[in-house]
C-alpha cells in the first residue's frame, strides 16, 4: 500500500554503534550530492537532512512509501552501505511520531549527552540548509518552526539543560561560579594532551581572556598554543608565574605533583583578593591536595568533576518524564495543524491512479538498482 | 493621619505582608521548582517598598519629620533602607537568592516591629529639636544600617558560595548564588558605601555636638563612633588585603550583629529625653489638631 506521509528515517547513536555511524556519516560533498539527488526523487515533496556525529536523519513529506524507500536507497548507494542492514538498524517514524521525534531531538532529549543544547543549533542549521536548497515546503516549514518553539519551551520550562554533563564544561561552569565571567580570566594549561586541550577549548569557547600553554616539551606547547591561538610558556616558569593566572588546568603525565602547596601559597600572597582555581585532570595528580586548604583557592580533581557531571546527568534524567509530557502535548497540537495538508496529499494521491502507478514504477526500478 | 482611610500602620502591615509574600513565594519556588523566582520576588519587594514608603510618609507628615522616634520606627526605617538598596542592585542579581534573603530580612524586621506593640506604644516627639541637620544625621545613620543589613545578606551568600565550592556541592540551591568574586566585589562596595554614609552622618552630627557638647550623651557618642570605626577598620583591612574571603564575610556579619545590638543603648541614651506621649500617629495628629 502506498501511503503518503510525513516521515523521518535515519540512524542514531541509540541504534547504531560508533563504528557503524562512521560509515553512515555524510561528508560535506556527499551530503550536497545526495541532497541534489533527493530533489529528483519522484513523490518526495519536501525534505531536510540532519547530519551530526551522532545521527543521520532524513525528514520529509512523501507522496508514497516508495518515495521514502528511494531516500533510503539513494543514501545507502552514496555511502556504499548495505541497504538490508540499513533497513534493520534504521528508525522509521511517520506523521505525529515523526513530529514528536523532531521536537525530542531539538530539545536534546534524544542526545547522547542528555539535554545538550548544541543539537538545537545543528537542527536549525539543517533546516536553514534545506530552505536554501528549496527542499522545504509548507508542511516542513511549519513542522520545523513550530518544533523549534516547542523545543525551546521544553528547555525553558524544565531543568533538562541545567548543570553541565561533560567534564570540560563542568570545569568551565565551576570557573563561572568563582569568577562570574571569563572575560577577565587568564587560563594556564599545564600539559599538551587531549584532555587538557578539550578543557582549554571549552574555556576559550566561553570567552576566556587569555590562554597560555606550558608543557614539559616546549615544542609541543608551542604547537598546541599555535593551534589554539594561545601563547606558550616554558614549563619551568609555571610556579614562578602562577600568580598571573586565574585558572590553572593541569593535565600532564608527570609522575609527581607539578604545582606544590608552597608555590600556590606564594602565588596567593601576590594576589590575595583574587581567587585561584585549579583543575587537576591528571593521573597521578598534578596539584598537591593541601592546596585546597588555602583561603580563596579552589581545587577540583578528575573525580570531583566526574562526580558533578554525573549528578547533573541524574538530575537531567529526573526531568525526562516532565519533558516527554510537554513534547507529547506540543507534538499532538503541531500534528493537528499539519495533518490536513498531509491528508490532502493522501486524498489527492488516492484519486490519481496514474500517479500511483508511476510512483510504483519508479520505486521498483530504484529497488532493483539498489540491489 | 490617614490615606485612603487607612492609618500608617495599616499600610505598614500591608507592606510587611508583601515582604512576607515574597519570602513565602521564594520558599515555595525553591522547594517546588528548585529555583528562585527572581522577577516575582523583585515585584513583591517593590510593591512592599512602595506601601512601606507610603506608611512611613504618612507617619513622617504626622510627626513633622523623619519617623525615628522609637524602636518600631527604627526597625521600619532600617528595613526600608535595605530594600531601597536591593531594588537598585537587585536588578543585577535578579535570578539569584539575594531577593529571597532581602524579602526574608525585610519581613522579619517589619513584622517583628509590628507584632511587638510595646515598641510603638510611645515615641519621643521633637527629638531633633526642630533642627533639620540632626534629622539628616539620624536618617543617614539609619540608612547606613540598611546598607550594612544588605552587606550582611551578601556576606551570608558569600559564605554559602564559599562552602559550596570548597565542599564541592554546587548543584541545587547553591547554583542560584552569584559568583564568589561578584559577591566579594559587591560586599566591598556596600561596605564602602555604608562607611561613607555613616561618616557623613557623624560629620553632620558632630557640628551640632560641637556647638553644645551637653546635648549628646557620651555613651551614645562612643558607641556610634565605635560602630563606624569598626566598619572603617574592616574596610581598611580589606582594601589592604589583610581581611579577605571568609574572614571578611564573618567580620561583616559580626559587625552587623554588634551594630544592631548597639541600637538599643544608642536609642536609650538620647539626650534630652522628652516625656513619653501616645505613639499612635493618628492620636498624635489629633493632639496636634
Amino acid at each position: 500500500m502506498s501511503q503518503p506521509a510525513l516521515f523521518v528515517i535515519g540512524a542514531t547513536h541509540r541504534q547504531v554503534p560508533l563504528a557503524v555511524r562512521e560509515k553512515l556519516s555524510l561528508t560535506a560533498e556527499n551530503a550536497a550530492a545526495l541532497k541534489q539527488e533527493l530533489k529528483s526523487v519522484h513523490g518526495l515533496k519536501e525534505f531536510a537532512v540532519l547530519n551530526t556525529c551522532n545521527r543521520i536523519e532524513f525528514y520529509g513529506l512523501a507522496a508514497s512509501t516508495e518515495a521514502i524507500a528511494q531516500v533510503s536507497a539513494a543514501f545507502c548507494a552514496r555511502q556504499n552501505f548495505d541497504p538490508i542492514q540499513f533497513e534493520q538498524i534504521r528508525i522509521s517514524l511517520h506523521d505525529q511520531s515523526a513530529v514528536q521525534h523532531l521536537v525530542e531531538v531539538s530539545a536534546g532529549l534524544d542526545s547522547q549527552m542528555l539535554g545538550e543544547t548544541e543539537i538545537f543549533g545543528q537542527v536549525k542549521e539543517a533546516y536553514a540548509a534545506a530552505q536554501v536548497l528549496g527542499s522545504t515546503g509548507p508542511v516542513l516549514n511549519r513542522v520545523f518552526q513550530k518544533g523549534f518553539q516547542a523545543a525551546k519551551h521544553v528547555r525553558t520550562h524544565t531543568a533538562i539543560t541545567e548543570g553541565q554533563v561533560s567534564v570540560a564544561n563542568v570545569a568551565v561552569e565551576l570557573a563561572l561560579n568563582i569568577f562570574g565571567s571569563l572575560a577577565q580570566t587568564r587560563i594556564l594549561l599545564l600539559g599538551a594532551g587531549e584532555i587538557g586541550e578539550k578543557t582549554a577549548k571549552a574555556f576559550q569557547s566561553r570567552g576566556a581572556a587569555a590562554l597560555t600553554v606550558a608543557s614539559r616539551r616546549f615544542e609541543r606547547a608551542m604547537e598546541l598554543a599555535t593551534a589554539l591561538g594561545a601563547s606558550a610558556m616554558p614549563f619551568e616558569q609555571r610556579e614562578a608565574r602562577l600568580a598571573e593566572f586565574d585558572v590553572v588546568v593541569c593535565a600532564t603525565s608527570a609522575p609527581d605533583a607539578v604545582v606544590t602547596c608552597a608555590a600556590a601559597k606564594a602565588a596567593m600572597h601576590k594576589r590575595p583578593a583574587k581567587p585561584l582555581f585549579f583543575i587537576d585532570q591528571a593521573l597521578p595528580r598534578d596539584v598537591e591536595p593541601a592546596v585546597a586548604e588555602i583561603q580563596n583557592v579552589f581545587l577540583y580533581n578528575l573525580d570531583d568533576l566526574a562526580k558533578i557531571a554525573e549528578e547533573n546527568r541524574v538530575a537531567r534524567e529526573a526531568e525526562i518524564s516532565k519533558c516527554r509530557a510537554i513534547v507529547a502535548e506540543k507534538s499532538e497540537a503541531l500534528w493537528r495543524q499539519v495533518a490536513p495538508q498531509v491528508e490532502a496529499l493522501r486524498t489527492c494521491n488516492r484519486s490519481d491512479p496514474e500517479t500511483i502507478a508511476e510512483i510504483r514504477g519508479v520505486s521498483v526500478r530504484a529497488t532493483t538498482g539498489g540491489e | 493621619m490617614l490615606f485612603a482611610e487607612f492609618t500608617d500602620r495599616t499600610w505598614l502591615w500591608a507592606a510587611a505582608g508583601l515582604y512576607f509574600a515574597g519570602f513565602a513565594q521564594g520558599t515555595f519556588s525553591l522547594l517546588r521548582q528548585g529555583r528562585p523566582s527572581g522577577a516575582t520576588t523583585y515585584a513583591l519587594i517593590a510593591a512592599g517598598y512602595a506601601l512601606q514608603l507610603l506608611g512611613l510618609g504618612i507617619r513622617g507628615r504626622a510627626v513633622g519629620g523623619c519617623p525615628l522616634g522609637n524602636t518600631f520606627e527604627i526597625f521600619q526605617f532600617t528595613a526600608w533602607s535595605a530594600t531601597t538598596l536591593y531594588l537598585v542592585i537587585g536588578i543585577t542579581f535578579r535570578n539569584s537568592l539575594l531577593g529571597y534573603f532581602t524579602s526574608c530580612l525585610a519581613a522579619a524586621l517589619t513584622l517583628s516591629s509590628l507584632a511587638i506593640p510595646a515598641w510603638d506604644a510611645a515615641r519621643r516627639s521633637h527629638i531633633f529639636g526642630g533642627n533639620p541637620w540632626i534629622e539628616l544625621h539620624a536618617a543617614l545613620a539609619l540608612f547606613s544600617y540598611g546598607v550594612f543589613a544588605l552587606l550582611s545578606l551578601t556576606s551570608i551568600m558569600f559564605l554559602l558560595r564559599n562552602y559550596s565550592l570548597k565542599s564541592k556541592h554546587i548543584g541545587g540551591w547553591f547554583s542560584f548564588l552569584p559568583s564568589i568574586l561578584d559577591l566579594d566585589h559587591i560586599g566591598v562596595r556596600l561596605l564602602g558605601a555604608g562607611v561613607s554614609i555613616l561618616a557623613v552622618s557623624l560629620a553632620v552630627g558632630s557640628v551640632y555636638w560641637l556647638r553644645d557638647t551637653s546635648t549628646v550623651n557620651v555613651a551614645k557618642l562612643i558607641i556610634t563612633m565605635s560602630v563606624w570605626a569598626a566598619y572603617a577598620l574592616a574596610l581598611g583591612l580589606r582594601l589592604r588585603g589583610i581581611l579577605l574571603s571568609r574572614r571578611f564575610a564573618w567580620a561583616c556579619l559580626g559587625l552587623f550583629v554588634a551594630a544592631l545590638l548597639s541600637l538599643g543603648p544608642v536609642d536609650g541614651s538620647r539626650h534630652p529625653r522628652p516625656a513619653t506621649e501616645p505613639a499612635r500617629v493618628a492620636q498624635e495628629m489629633e493632639a496636634l489638631r
